[in-house]
């Protein structure tokens, strides 16, 4: 007979891994995409494939040359890439993709520690870092190809640019379907929210974060006089809330922590949008929050039940 | 305020299954540790004879235990053994005449006062049956009976595969109602809670229609969420009371016992048989007939696993008690305990351990515990020698359910963290306080 095992309890475990909601998360993304390839074209997807594989090569390549244990298979990476490529306009030089996908997973991610361990999102940042370099083409927005073939390849505003110069904004259909200019997987709202609320019902977001930075951006724009609904189905809040801002390292894990995190989101986001000198303030304001993060954490930690002695 | 907990899978196959009795074992092996506390005295030797339910370790001191013989037969030898706890005690290893002749000296004792019932409880050599093994004498024995307003009855059964309390109810219903009426006369209690699981509607059913007869009884169902039985968790969700951190039930005017222990003390009375066998569930992917079987106290687990039908798999992995907090056995010759309520045995599939992978800070772990214990601050907090933060974080009031590490994506080993900060805790306290003194000085 062979030796029985010996360990510590327990002896048996959930059935959800790290790489099982990483892939849940591409699950709930697929819908954006999908409609990216149906708006902006095949190219959608040709950015979409770059940015993935760019992502986890360069995360096999650095783990490898720093013996690290190699992490590329819990799909993590893959994530990055795809965000990333949500977060980038379908006209993007390959050569300005691959280069933001490298310093999203090796700059902002491995020098950090890799997974669990970096303070800023990887998408976030690395989109932040394109937008400074490339600032050109990085607003090179252009309309969807499918609805008006005649302006295709021509940079269009998109809704809140339009709106903030004063142009024609498009209909609130318009901003569900995202038939709209704008970043790859940024305009279809329904998609999005589809894709989210799959991540909640699925447990691997939880619905604080997505709300309280949705409620309080429909709020104060409220409040400041605008379109709540435009503001909030416009720009990458959907994308940001649901996917960006609920990223688990770079976020508080309570839920009073979460819900911190979402109002200062909001909060910045409606500075930028409507104060800044960028019509759009979605990114800036998730990366700004992931810096407040371990005070946000400390401040909401659980309070554990200890209970007090009776007399 | 709720309190957190995991889903674990039910797999209570056996709770069909009436506790049937097995054949006598050729032997059996008794230990003088089966409880919380000092190990009994043993007082047989080598060649003696001993009857069904003689006594053959005596208590020594106050948290000990009685331990009597499971079978007739001839004590073979008198050894040493490492006991589940990890210590090594003294054990009985008696041969069985298979006659299993009951010891003349036995006859129900006959309380009549909280003094006489608390010896009688003692004189079984009853302990803790849920599993923890506490003597039960030792807790009963309350010095202010007016500070006990509840008795919460510990029916959850919250652990997957175990249905050996669900047998109780459902076997022994009378008896546990028994036992309720015993601890009403003598302990003055008036309020009982039941606490069960709402997956043994059965079991509920019978304790709901026992429950209809008797004053100041309540059946509290419970939602099937591990764990539920744990002590400080079941008295919170069924009196709503904080069990304070370091301290007990009675620290809140409650008072916990299992179902089986308040069962067993109840059918003593009667009988005045002490606690020489068992209802054990056996079950597990390798076990080819999972059934609750009655088995003498000290009956090898291999012995059990064949009156199980024997196994249809190569075992891996063999556990007292059941998967989310039970422990390792190292060979089947091990002896069934008093407080085993279960006996698991896993094939290779089912004890594979899954590769642990980097945390990625999803915040689960401190999210599903009960005592809402940070767990991944703690293991950072281990790995980096920081008894200061460790005792911010409490980690001594970590029960060691498991819920943390069930729940880990990264399959990260976060109760058995726990564990060696709980000792690094211990260290850095005993530390500060001898600082402490000589400053003092």
């Amino acid at each position: 007979m062979e030796k029985l095992i010996l360990s510590v309890s327990p002896h048996i475990s959930g059935k959800r891994t790290t790489q099982s909601i990483m892939l849940d998360v591409i699950i709930a993304l697929i819908p954006a995409a999908i409609a990216s390839v149906v708006f902006f074209g095949i190219r959608s997807l040709l950015v979409i494939c770059v940015c993935i594989a760019t992502c986890m090569l360069s995360e096999f390549l650095f783990e490898k040359l720093c013996k690290r244990e190699n992490t590329v298979l819990d799909l993590s990476s893959a994530v990055t890439g795809m965000i990333l490529a949500f977060n980038l306009p379908v006209t993007i030089p390959l050569w300005q993709a691959i280069f933001g996908s490298v310093v999203a997973i090796i700059v902002v991610k491995q020098l950090f520690g890799g997974i669990g361990q970096n303070f800023a999102n990887p998408a976030i940042a690395a989109r932040i870092v394109m937008m400074t370099a490339f600032s050109g083409t990085m607003t090179a927005w252009v309309a969807p190809n499918a609805i008006n073939k005649a302006v295709d390849a021509l940079s269009t505003a998109t809704p809140l640019v339009a709106e903030s110069k004063g142009e024609t904004p498009p209909s609130y259909l318009t901003l569900l379907l995202g038939t709209h200019a704008g970043c790859i997987g940024e305009t279809c709202a329904a998609a999005l929210i589809l894709g989210g609320l799959y991540l909640i019902l699925r447990g691997v977001i939880s619905w604080h974060t997505p709300a309280a930075f949705i409620a309080v951006v429909a709020i104060m724009s409220f409040i400041c006089g605008k379109d709540a609904l435009y503001q909030v189905l416009s720009g990458g809040l959907l994308l940001g809330a649901f996917f960006m801002a609920t990223d688990y390292s770079t976020t508080p894990s309570t839920k009073w922590g979460k819900i911190i995190f979402g109002i200062g989101c909001g909060l910045i986001t409606i500075l930028i949008r409507f104060w800044g000198n960028l019509p759009e303030g979605v990114s800036f304001s998730i990366l700004l929050m992931n810096i407040l993060t371990p005070y946000i954490s400390k401040l909401t930690q659980n309070k554990p039940l200890v209970g007090e002695a009776k007399v | 305020m709720k309190l957190h907990g995991v889903h674990v899978p039910h797999m209570k196959n056996t709770a069909e299954c009436k506790g049937v009795r097995m054949p006598v074992p050729a032997a059996v092996t008794i230990p003088m540790a089966m409880h919380i506390g000092k190990p009994a005295k043993l007082i047989v030797k080598k060649g003696d004879t001993v009857k069904l339910g003689q006594l053959i370790g005596e208590a020594d001191g106050f948290v000990s235990s009685n331990i009597h013989s499971s079978v007739s037969g001839t004590v073979q030898k008198v050894d040493e053994m490492v006991s589940s706890m990890g210590a090594k005690v003294p054990c009985a290893v008696i041969a069985s005449d298979g006659k299993q002749e009951l010891y003349e000296g036995i006859k129900p004792p006959e309380p009549t006062d909280f003094d006489s019932f608390i010896s009688a409880v003692k004189l079984s050599g009853v302990v803790g049956l849920g599993g923890a093994g506490f003597p039960s004498f030792v807790k009963l024995s309350v010095k202010e009976l007016s500070k006990i307003e509840h008795v919460v009855i510990n029916a959850a059964e919250c652990e997957p595969y175990i249905t050996s309390d669900t047998r109780t109810m459902m076997d022994k219903g009378e008896y546990v109602f028994k036992g309720i009426e015993a601890i009403k006369k003598y302990l003055g209690a008036k309020h009982f809670v039941i606490g069960i699981e709402n997956n043994k509607k059965e079991a509920i059913s019978r304790m709901k229609e026992l429950s209809a007869k008797t004053e100041g009884v309540e059946v509290h169902v419970l939602p099937s969420m591990y764990p539920q039985g744990g002590e400080k968790v079941l008295v919170f969700n069924t009196v709503n009371r904080v069990i304070p951190k370091g301290g007990l039930p009675l620290d809140v005017g409650v008072i916990v016992i299992n179902v089986t222990t308040l069962a067993f003390i109840a059918e003593y009375l009667e009988t005045g048989i002490p606690l020489v066998e068992k209802c054990v569930t056996v079950d597990g992917s390798a076990v080819k007939e999972p059934k609750n079987i009655i088995v003498p106290i000290g009956t090898p687990i291999k012995d059990l696993i064949e009156a199980a039908g024997g196994l249809k798999a190569d075992p891996a992995k063999v556990l007292y008690g059941g998967p989310m907090m039970g422990l390792t056995v190292p060979s089947m010759d091990e002896p069934v305990l008093k407080n085993t309520n279960a006996i698991v045995v896993m094939d290779k599939n089912e004890a594979k351990q899954h590769k642990t992978t980097p945390c990625i800070r999803c915040g689960a772990c401190l999210n599903h515990c009960p005592f809402r214990l940070n767990p991944r601050d703690i293991a950072h907090a281990y790995k980096m020698g920081d008894g200061e933060a460790l005792k911010k974080l409490c980690v001594d009031l970590c029960m060691e359910c498991g819920c943390c590490s069930y729940i880990c994506p990264a399959n990260r080993p976060l109760v058995q963290t726990n564990k060696l900060a709980k000792i690094k805790l211990r260290e850095y306290l005993a530390e500060q306080k001898a600082q402490q003194e000589k400053e003092g000085k």
